[in-house]
């Protein structure tokens, strides 16, 4: 395997671990803040179980989060340390931000967890807050990075090199709202419906238990919201790309050629060489609707990019039809718990709406993987989009086999070991007849 | 580039770094003290370095996270070279600092007292050992003014092992692990209620002690070596600063020593504090100006002033929000 395609790999394996961990991370302080919140309200004891079950899951997840993270942070120097030479001062701003709101996350995760018995119930609930936001801000604080690859601005070049930049106008660039609103979206929805559909599981078995029930209407509170919102970020992501990412979009929609009342792709398989589509359904004009708002708006395709500057059409296509068919399917899922709660049915005792919940349960962080995917392939084969080819940007260093092989144990060990933690500890410790024993 | 700014930030960076040492260090003695954990309170030892670092570990951790930070935006070449030279030690450091706070996590939340959580508590004490010596072994490399440019040609050894794989660097390795284990077990001495227990730390303290002092003359004998790291043993024995520095780790050392012996346990832990402190400073005055030496120094490598300036604010700003939730953090579970 040649040296810059391990590293590739060993980013993408890093990044796919982390975000699961680090989107837990963001949405699960606000379940256990809404939890806690309801026992101070009301005194109702299932709350405060529920707040307090929450938190172990949380602790776990945020701890492995953690450490995943610092192996990335590491890890953009010792894979891409050309890029981080000439990036750092750049878009180091953003990161020095985060790494003060991953401080006060820590903190302040430290004071909940811990000190249930040491300090007065609001001050923490308030932590549990902090928590929640200082997550929801390191999130935003990283996407800014990521969103400067995407599209920089900042940068005064002369003949492709740079003459000065200003680290301000990098951290405003026109990327940064988008991607930061959809990726704070996908957090909420993804653990949101993930939770529910736990609690649905068992709901399933037992449709009286105060416990799961309150546990899926705080969960659906938190994700079904976000999941219905996730289209509508996901179409400023999409007008944004037609403006500024063009090629990217036209490799996530295989569009070859240049036009206007372009057509929607659904399925199908691209080919570069012979520039069709193969096995694919096309919805005339659906992509210049989706892209402007306009039937007949024209739409770039990738005759008008070189071909060496294609990124990857199949991974670009594949990961776009997968996230945008998994997010409708949790939208409309969403959608149908809302109009249940809304008709006053009661949600424990739709069956129905209770399996489609469990078989939504992985699809957000699926889909998040796959809009990653798409995010971090479709900008291929730049890794500052138009400034630095992602193979100037790599380590001279041979061999990157090893630590990719390495790595890759490592997280899959790690994997099993955190779900079987989880199962022993979560799902199978007992809950009482009316499910506030602990 | 302009240079203003420079000095402050790397500063700021040895701060960080400090910080690091002494919290984060010390929870990795803790992990060192659980694999070594003996005797009838065997347990009760496990049991007290959990409790001790369940709630502070995560916020310790980020100290090394501030660092890389730092690095990366304020001396971009520093962090380059650091990350392509010294990509082994580092990454297998990484591994280490995983392993350790999953298995520490996994640990605390497996309640069932059977062999899968007493697995999971190995794995976590064996990390907790490993990863001081990798970092040890990595600041040694970096003292010893071997991280120099790859050169083409030269081969894998001689361009990504070479330079850490030293003797010195090594004996610093033995060093930092020494000097964590000493750390925790002079917190650990606080942190004890029961007097028993507190005796047990009280012993560890003085023994660890003692390998401070043996594995630090091991490896200022080996910084003094042509090999070893010439610059550092220079600043280390004939500098103008080298006697007041060293005048002071020993008066910090002997103090922290005699206070252990007679159970001021409060005076042990600032003067362990600032033993560890002034070794890490009388560690960057021996090798100022140089980062990275032979090299790359503090003024060469910074990023420029429009970054720095901002980073300055961010830092302020930063400080402000830090400083309260950290007093707040210590305040809720270590004030006794």
């Amino acid at each position: 395997m040649p040296d810059l395609l391990a590293a590739r790999s060993q980013m993408a394996i890093s990044l796919a671990f982390h975000i699961v961990f680090a989107m837990i991370g963001i949405a699960m302080p606000v379940l256990m803040v809404l939890a806690e919140r309801r026992w101070i309200k009301t005194g109702d004891p299932v709350a405060l179980d529920l707040a307090k079950r929450w938190s172990k899951g949380t602790a776990i997840l945020f701890a492995v989060g953690a450490v995943s993270g610092t192996v990335l942070s590491f890890e953009l120097g010792l894979l891409w340390p050309r890029f981080m030479e000439f990036a750092g001062p750049i878009i180091g701003m953003p990161f020095s931000l985060e790494g003060f709101a991953f401080f006060t996350e820590a903190i302040f995760l430290g004071i909940y967890l811990y000190g249930w018995n040491r300090i007065p119930p609001r001050a923490h609930l308030l932590a549990g807050v902090l928590v929640a936001v200082s997550g929801a801000l390191s999130a935003v604080f990283v996407v800014i990075a990521n969103a400067w690859m995407n599209y920089p601005t900042g940068l005064v070049m002369d003949a492709g090199r740079v003459v000065s930049f200003d680290p301000l106008a990098a951290m405003a660039t026109p990327a940064a709202f988008p991607q930061a609103l959809h990726m704070l979206l996908a957090a909420y929805a993804a653990t949101g419906l993930a939770v529910a559909g736990v609690h649905a599981l068992f709901l399933l078995r037992r449709p009286d238990q105060a416990f799961h029930r309150r546990a899926l209407g705080l969960a659906l509170l938190v994700g079904a919201p976000a999941a219905v919102l996730l289209p509508v970020s996901g179409d400023i992501n999409g007008r944004f790309l037609a403006e500024y990412q063009p090629a990217k979009l036209a490799a996530a929609e295989s569009l070859f050629e240049t036009q206007t009342r372009a057509p929607l792709l659904i399925g199908g398989l691209p080919d570069g060489d012979e520039k069709k589509v193969r096995f694919g359904i096309e919805i005339p004009g659906g992509l210049s609707l989706l892209a402007f708002h306009d039937l007949d708006a024209e739409v770039t395709g990738l005759d008008r990019i070189p071909r060496e500057l294609w990124p990857p059409l199949t991974v670009a296509h594949v990961s776009f039809q997968v996230m945008i068919g998994l997010g409708s399917f949790l939208a409309l899922v969403s959608v149908w718990a809302g109009w249940t709660v809304f008709r006053r049915r009661d949600l424990a005792r739709q069956r129905w709406l209770l399996r489609a919940l469990v078989l939504a349960a992985p699809m957000g962080f699926i889909a998040t993987e796959a809009g990653w995917f798409l995010t971090e392939v479709g900008r291929q084969p730049w890794i500052i989009n138009g400034v630095m080819k992602t193979r100037d940007a790599v380590t001279p260093m041979p061999g990157l086999i090893v630590p990719l092989l390495g790595f890759t144990l490592l997280y899959v060990l790690l994997s099993i070991g955190v779900t079987w933690v989880l199962y022993r500890q979560i799902v199978r410790s007992p809950v009482g007849v009316e499910g506030t024993s602990l | 580039m302009s240079s203003s700014g420079a000095l402050p930030i790397a500063i700021v960076v040895m701060l960080a770094l400090n910080a690091y040492a002494v919290l984060a260090g010390a929870d990795f003695g803790g992990g060192v003290w659980d694999l070594f954990a003996a005797g009838r309170n065997r347990d009760l030892q496990r049991r007290l370095i959990a409790d001790a670092m369940s709630p502070v570990w995560e916020a310790n951790h980020v100290w090394i996270i501030l660092v890389v930070v730092l690095l990366f935006t304020c001396f971009p070449p520093v962090f380059a070279r650091f990350a392509i030279v010294l990509h082994v030690p580092v990454t297998l450091m990484l591994i280490g600092i995983v392993l350790r706070g999953s298995a520490f996590i996994f640990r605390s939340y497996e309640s069932r007292g059977d062999e899968v959580q007493r697995r999971w508590g190995r794995l976590f004490a064996v990390a907790s050992l490993i990863t001081p010596l990798l970092l040890g072994t990595i600041v040694g490399a970096v003292a010893s003014g071997k991280v120099t440019a790859p050169v083409e040609g030269a081969g894998f050894v001689a361009n990504y092992v070479a330079p850490w794989a030293t003797p010195f660097a090594f004996a610093v390795g033995g060093f930092a692990l020494c000097l964590f284990g000493f750390l925790a077990a002079v917190y650990l001495t606080l942190e004890a209620k029961e007097p028993d227990l507190r005796e047990d730390f009280r012993r560890r303290a003085l023994v660890s002690g003692v390998a401070v002092l043996a594995s630090a003359g091991i490896a200022l004998l080996f910084s003094l070596r042509k090999s070893g790291a010439p610059l550092m043993g220079h600043g280390l024995t004939e500098a103008r600063h080298a006697l007041p520095v060293q005048v002071s780790v020993a008066v910090a050392a002997i103090t922290a020593m005699v206070a252990l012996w007679f159970r001021r346990f409060v005076l042990a832990r600032v003067a362990a504090v600032a033993q560890v402190s002034l070794i890490l400073w009388g560690w960057a005055l021996s090798q100022y100006p140089y980062l990275i030496p032979p090299d790359l120094t503090i003024q060469a490598t910074v990023a420029p002033w429009v970054t720095i300036r901002l980073v300055l604010v961010a830092l302020g700003a930063g400080a402000v929000v830090l400083v309260p939730s950290l007093w707040y953090l210590f305040r809720v579970f270590k004030s006794r």
